[in-house]
């Protein structure tokens, strides 16, 4: 997908002006913060966890090279194949000669970002085969030609009227008069039309939540059921994942699941948690006949070791988007590729570079709440901030702003300039003020009276009134 | 007086948005902190170097870091009228200094003795009530820094419940950013104006006749939000409340 994140401003104020978008972003609170606040108040060792979880990943991070040989071992004792790709088109090539040697028409896939890095379901079209969403919010912005706005929940700034309305569109073999008013209905036809392509697919690809070295396992939560279908019918089972899900053992993978749908969407536990280990054994109902594991890097290796790496602990629950007030305004597609939030401010620099991405880690008042929130730990801000400071150094940044804030520190680090210049300041801004108290306008301040009246100075410093103990 | 010299010293650390734009704040600060029984000092200061830092500038945050702490260091304690400045300095010097051989432990130890001044007083101080007195209902916006960074949440309201005649109204998602975020504000002035609205609103939707907060970043952009909007809310720094002295008109507001 075409990286649109330097039209960030552009697409944000767009997004701001988008009353659909605002009317379905303002079911992030009751649909995620509040039920997540709640499954976490039922939960006395959630901290004790989040230390728990962390050091597990800090510890697969710093061995990661032997637990990705272990797990590959794991897995091709199964009976599976383990294949490694350094970049998006590599993994796009490595999927496309699976598909293409099982003569795929269509596959069906469970929810995976990997495959949203890749640009999957284009490479496949473009190869004469279909790919077919299975979860339901892909499944309508597959409809709608949309790339996902949330990384847990696709669709999550579509309306159920919108909904219905592209249900209508696509679906002209349905009877037109057909009652859709209620979620339920919606869900129903979707699952209905769904069943027969699970049935039909050649080749089923899942995400993976976690790849498990300990077993060679690969693990799914999902609340549809959509992923089971996917990787048990088809012949062929395709796991798309990247190098941080590796975690050790089943015991860790435990551990953090406990995490991971109370961030998510405040649930104990998933619906369905799925692992799947190697193809269909002799005596098994079910299962794919062949089973591969496609693993990406794509940039993630290069941040090992710098002060990046702790993304790499990321889990994908989505906590962070849901409680960012930016995420909250703007919506996902704002940020203009595969990833959004606090979580995409950190991650798209590293995997596009800093130089396309830099508004992403600028757009943020660093609140805090996202690290607040964070089942892993992972401190974002931090990281926006050091993706400045990249971009400072790089002199990415504007050239005005540089050329402030340089004046402004070239002030504030020589106090006796300091003291006149914003003694004269204050002075002038409290003279023109007077009567008033605030501003409606001010050159050079339209950033900030666009919007909001600017208090004003009061007419002397207080480093000046207290050098004259003339206290009010 | 031999008594004074027992008193702790203490250095106001008065931020640029106090000494700008309302001093009233930094005399606020110095009462209540006489009042706990220190001996209030202000040394000659600029800025604590935040703007620089947020925006990648290490080199002139560094500058201005080292010259805080040298200028602070011989304080029993720094006390910080801002939740922000003083997450600045105590969290962030340190990080800033963590591969610094010279400047990290002396950076460590200044973090150490600086505290916002609210958590100062009941944390350190023990000051369990003020004797302050204020007619009408407050509402109190918890700043993002104040709450994540430094750690202050139950403290002003509790020294608010023992103000006189003010009652407190919480509004809805207190924890909820204000939009303000420095200079995130002019950078994406839309995003900012969405952030500050829904805050207005929920300031509107308490009933409070005042909002308080212990920042005056984010109380100047909240008055400006609620003027702009002509609401009847009035905005101060919660120190003006606790110290008694409100004779100086809301933030946004002129002399009558």
């Amino acid at each position: 997908m075409d990286i649109a994140s330097p039209a960030f401003k552009a697409s944000a104020y767009r997004a701001l002006h988008d009353a659909h978008l605002q009317q379905a972003l303002g079911h992030i609170r009751t649909g995620f913060i509040d039920k997540r606040a709640a499954a976490i108040a039922a939960l006395p060792e959630f901290e004790a966890l989040r230390q728990s979880a962390r050091d597990i990943k800090n510890h697969t991070l710093a061995h990661l090279d032997l637990y990705l040989e272990a797990y590959e071992e794991k897995v091709r004792e199964a009976g599976g194949e383990v294949h490694y790709a350094a970049t998006a088109e590599e993994a796009r090539a490595l999927v496309l000669n699976i598909c293409q040697q099982a003569g795929a028409r269509t596959v069906t896939k469970g929810k995976s970002m990997i495959a949203e890095e890749i640009d999957l379901n284009e490479h496949l079209a473009a190869n004469g085969i279909e790919p077919v969403e299975t979860d339901l919010g892909e499944y309508i912005i597959q409809l709608r030609h949309e790339p996902p706005s949330h990384i847990i929940a696709p669709a999550v700034h579509v309306t159920k009227d919108q909904v219905e309305a592209e249900f209508r569109r696509a679906h002209t073999s349905l009877p037109p008069g057909r009652d859709l008013t209620e979620p339920s209905a919606l869900l129903g036809e979707a699952r209905a039309l769904l069943r027969q392509r699970f049935l039909a697919a050649d080749v089923g690809i899942t995400g993976a939540n976690f790849l498990i070295a300990e077993t060679g396992t690969s693990v799914i939560v999902t609340n549809e059921g959509n992923g089971d279908l996917t990787q048990t019918l088809p012949r062929v089972h395709i796991v798309l994942a990247t190098i941080e899900k590796i975690t050790p053992t089943l015991d860790d993978v435990s551990q953090i699941l406990r995490l991971l749908s109370r961030s998510a969407t405040g649930q104990d536990m998933a619906v369905y948690t799925t692992l799947s280990t190697g193809p269909r054994r002799p005596g098994d109902p079910d299962g794919p006949e062949v089973y591969h594991v496609v693993i990406l890097d794509n940039g993630r290796s290069a941040v090992i070791g710098t002060e990046f790496q702790d993304m790499l602990r990321c889990i994908r629950c989505g906590a962070c988007m849901n409680h960012c007030p930016v995420y909250q305004a703007v919506g996902g597609h704002a940020y203009g590729w595969v990833y959004s939030g606090p979580m995409g401010a950190v991650l798209t620099p590293m995997l596009v570079g800093i130089d396309k991405a830099g508004q992403l880690p600028n757009a943020s008042s660093f609140c805090g709440r996202c690290e607040a929130v964070c089942p892993m730990q992972i401190p974002l801000p931090r990281m926006m901030r050091h993706w400045r400071e990249r971009e400072f150094e790089r002199r990415l940044s504007p050239a005005t702003y540089r050329w402030g804030l340089g004046l402004w520190a070239f002030v504030a680090r020589r106090p006796r300039l300091y003291r006149v210049a914003t003694q004269l300041a204050v002075a002038v801004l409290g003279a023109l003020a007077r009567g008033k108290g605030r501003f409606r306008r001010l050159p050079l301040a339209g950033g900030w009276t666009g919007h909001r009246d600017l208090p004003a100075p009061q007419g002397r410093t207080f480093q000046q009134m207290w050098s004259t103990r003339s206290r009010p | 007086m031999a008594k004074e010299d027992n008193r702790p010293r203490v250095g106001l650390l008065v931020t640029c948005l106090v000494d700008l734009f309302r001093p009233g704040v930094g005399f606020a600060a110095v009462r209540l902190l006489e009042d706990a029984g220190c001996r209030v000092e202000v040394p000659e200061q600029t800025c604590c170097g935040q703007p620089a830092y947020n925006s990648g500038d290490r080199r002139d945050t560094a500058a201005l870091a080292q010259r805080v702490i040298t200028t602070f260091e011989p304080y029993d304690y720094v006390v910080v009228p801002s939740g922000s400045c003083a997450g600045m300095v105590k969290v962030h010097y340190p990080e800033l200094f963590a591969d610094d051989e010279e400047w990290r432990p002396r950076a460590e130890a200044f973090a150490a003795k600086v505290h916002e001044i609210v958590s100062f007083l009941v944390d350190v101080r023990g000051i369990e009530r003020v004797a302050a007195a204020f007619a009408g209902t407050v509402t109190y916006h918890d700043s993002c820094a104040s709450l994540r960074e430094v750690g202050v949440r139950d403290q002003p309201r509790r020294l608010l419940a023992s103000v006189s005649g003010l009652s407190l109204a919480e509004m809805d998602d207190t924890e909820a950013c204000c939009g303000f975020g420095g200079t995130f504000c002019v950078k994406y002035p839309e995003i900012s104006n969405a952030m500050v609205s829904r805050k207005t609103a929920a300031i509107a939707a308490s009933g409070a006749a005042t909002v308080l907060a212990g920042d005056l970043g984010c109380l100047i952009n909240i008055a400006g939000k609620l003027k702009r909007e002509g609401a009847p809310v009035a905005a101060r720094h919660v120190v003006e409340v606790l110290a008694g002295m409100i004779a100086t008109p809301p933030i946004g507001e002129a002399e009558r």
